[in-house]
């Protein structure tokens, strides 16, 4: 902050009031080391889901994974490799990226800096469609709770944000009716799955979080959501960051806010249903990411955001590399490591970096 | 001062001003906590009379042999207990939200919860052959384990309210993890019955519990009270409770103990009882105004109130399920909630 006093920027405290970025010193403050920055995040992204590609259940070389491409034989290893591997690497970078850029949009929105899909009660009302569907048609599939799940994470919204704009919107009473109804959510999937064993036992491994056994199709099925999601929160970088430093100043700035609100929630809606759809409901991913590219470039969500998407891109991706490799053969599903990774990094950050 | 009224016996060692507000809602918050609890008690597959329930409860003779075993041995405990959960679980939630000066603030929030829950779930479906009853110990250890590792990490002398939050979903997320990891590869019928444990349900709870519960009321409850001056200070902002003559550091290290000491033995007897913590005292707030001195004693009714009548409710709705009561307080409970939250913002 000092430092920004220095170079003549007017001094704002930070929007999110209590974030990392706020508090600490830019480290990348100039726009071509906020560029090396974000192609470096890339960089790393290239190569943790080269590394996803790489390791897993099966033995596989990296002369294969090579080979998978440019020299396709169809053998086990280059077949693995092609439908169930490189389709995972990218589901959960894509996923990652969908759930760092809803948690820094819902953040800047709120203006509460524990902001994600998991607490504003997307996943819960995701997770609520598709076992009240399992608990009352029986046995089904991913390729049907992917819908069910975009569908209850879209509803669920739309009743947080119209719960939250009802008499002025404010963020407080966003981020308070997205808590009660996460609660309310949890407890009506909780109240399905104590009445019926059978509903628990078919839908607890998707509750937790997972992107095992997602093929291409799911991919492709969900990638044109989650893409126009990034594009519309990537435009509204600037918009952003100015709502987040308060609904009067951003008035007093000429913008339209209830537009803006919108357009945020619109996106949100995209990234969030599209992340949950896939691989079910994840936590804390969404509030990690935003938390480390505050950390790393500051208040300004033009930057924000997309770092944001690499950070919960990589996050993701190494997080169900580690969940595949602690325990071969068996497999930690993504969503538990995701917070057993993240937490602790999470809490380091704050442990270390917070001053009030 | 309009509506409040000082209390000042001769010698001038000490006074109290009562809020009439709070003391209005005190005593029919009350009424309605106590009420609950004698429905809560008299309903069943042997229903008794609410003036009998009354009769029975206070020793009086009522022409009925067995009512006496049904009352004083069976149902009241798990009245009782539902009154002191709701009560813990109220004031935990109101000191907290005080403090952090967040009314999202809950002791589900900063991972107390999660960290019973983890330690209960991991007990009941790793181990299933320990007897339910090192269940409620087990949590009490967990919640006191997470609350342990909250004071360790993010107190670093200025005790920062917001690192505490911030750790503390830290921490949370970690336990939920784990507890997701144990649910999701234990076995189903375990599996089961640690879910019913985590909604929170008063279910069979005996004189037993209830005694065990107590202690821990009757010691930080009246040292909550006590220290409401200071806590309305510290709602204030750090400087001007520093100003206004308050050690910040100790203070608030005293008001974090006291809630998650109370938070701790709720969730110990009852499981995590959702909603109770952040609800109670926004609902007490709207009652009783924001001052902490008439705030913590209408909260701790109210949050009584909560879980007494949501256990009944649980009861009556679909016989002969049961709902566990933490289902309830969350599906009664958040509509409510967000009913007074927006009636209460238009202004």
């Amino acid at each position: 902050m000092r430092r920004r006093v220095k170079e003549g920027v007017i001094q704002v405290r930070n929007p999110v009031g209590v974030g990392l970025g706020g508090i600490l010193a830019l480290p990348l403050r100039s726009r071509g080391w906020l560029l090396a920055g974000a192609f470096a995040c890339a960089g790393v992204l290239a190569l943790c889901v080269l590394a996803s590609v790489r390791f897993g259940a099966a033995e596989v070389g990296t002369r294969d994974v090579l080979a998978a491409f440019f020299a396709y034989d169809g053998s086990e290893e280059h077949l693995i490799i092609r439908t169930l591997r490189v389709p995972r690497a990218l589901i959960a970078a894509l996923v990652g990226a969908s759930l760092g850029v809803v948690g820094a949009l819902m953040q800047g929105l709120t203006r509460n800096p524990l902001a994600e899909p998991g607490i504003l009660g997307i996943n819960a009302g995701a997770a609520l469609a598709v076992v009240a569907t399992v608990f009352v048609f029986g046995a089904s599939s991913l390729a049907v709770y992917a819908p069910l799940a975009f569908v209850g994470a879209a509803v669920a919204w739309a009743v947080v944000h119209l719960l939250g704009s009802l008499g002025g919107a404010s963020p407080m009473k966003l981020t308070v009716a997205g808590a009660a109804l996460e609660a309310l959510f949890t407890s009506l999937t909780m109240a399905l799955l104590i009445l019926s064993q059978q509903t628990l036992e078919e839908i607890r491994f998707w509750l937790a979080g997972s992107v095992a056994g997602r093929d291409l199709g799911l991919l492709l099925q969900i990638l044109p959501y989650a893409l126009a999601g990034l594009t519309l929160a990537f435009v509204l970088g600037r918009r952003v960051t100015v709502l987040a430093l308060g609904e009067d100043v951003a008035v007093g700035l000429g913008q339209r806010t209830a537009l803006t609100r919108l357009a945020v929630a619109l996106a949100i809606v995209l990234l969030a249903g599209s992340a949950v759809a896939v691989a079910g409901p994840i936590v804390f991913a969404g509030l990690v990411a935003p938390h480390l590219a505050r950390f790393l470039v500051g208040v300004d969500y033009r930057w924000i955001l997309p770092y944001s998407a690499l950070l919960g891109g990589i996050l993701l991706v190494c997080a169900d590399v580690v969940g595949r490799v602690v325990l071969r053969p068996q497999e930690l599903p993504v969503g538990v490591t995701v917070a057993l990774v993240g937490a602790p990094l999470f809490v380091y950050l704050v442990r270390w970096r917070v001053r009030s | 001062m309009r509506g409040r009224v000082t209390v000042r016996p001769a010698g001038g060692r000490f006074s109290l001003r009562l809020d009439l507000r709070a003391v209005a809602a005190l005593v029919a918050i009350g009424g309605v906590a106590l009420a609950g609890a004698v429905a809560n008690v008299g309903y069943g597959e042997y229903p008794i009379a609410p003036l009998d329930v009354v009769r029975t409860v206070l020793g009086m003779e009522t022409g009925d042999a067995s009512s006496s075993f049904i009352v004083n041995t069976l149902r009241l405990p798990r009245a009782l207990v539902a009154l002191l959960v709701g009560a813990a679980l109220a004031v935990s939630g109101a000191i907290l939200q005080g403090l952090t000066r967040n009314d999202l603030a809950a002791p589900d929030i900063i991972g107390i919860n999660a960290g019973a829950g983890l330690a209960a779930v991991a007990l009941i479906v790793v181990l299933p052959s320990v007897p339910a009853a090192f269940v409620p110990p087990a949590a009490f250890v967990g919640a006191l384990a997470v609350a342990a590792l909250l004071y360790a990490i993010a107190w670093r002398g200025d005790g920062s309210p917001v690192r505490l939050i911030l750790v503390g979903v830290g921490l949370s997320a970690v336990a939920v993890s784990l507890t997701t990891l144990v649910i999701t590869f234990g076995e189903i019928r375990q599996v089961s019955q640690a879910l019913v444990w985590l909604t929170g349900s008063v279910y069979g709870r005996s004189w037993e519990q209830a005694w065990s519960l107590l202690p821990w009321l009757a010691v930080f409850v009246p040292l909550a009270l006590a220290r409401a001056p200071r806590l309305n200070a510290l709602n204030l902002g750090d400087e001007v409770a520093r100003g206004l003559g308050v050690r910040v550091e100790r203070e608030r290290g005293l008001l974090v103990l006291t809630s998650v000491a109370l938070a701790a033995s709720a969730v110990a007897t009852a499981g995590t009882i959702a909603f109770v913590g952040l609800m109670a005292p926004h609902i007490a707030r709207r009652l009783a105004g924001p001052s902490f001195g008439g705030l913590l004693p209408v909260t701790a009714v109210t949050g009584a109130a909560l879980v007494v009548l949501s256990d009944l409710l649980g009861r009556v709705l679909l016989p002969p399920t049961e709902i566990p009561c933490g289902i309830v307080t969350s599906i009664v409970g958040a509509p409510f909630f967000l009913y007074l939250l927006f009636r209460g913002r238009k202004g």
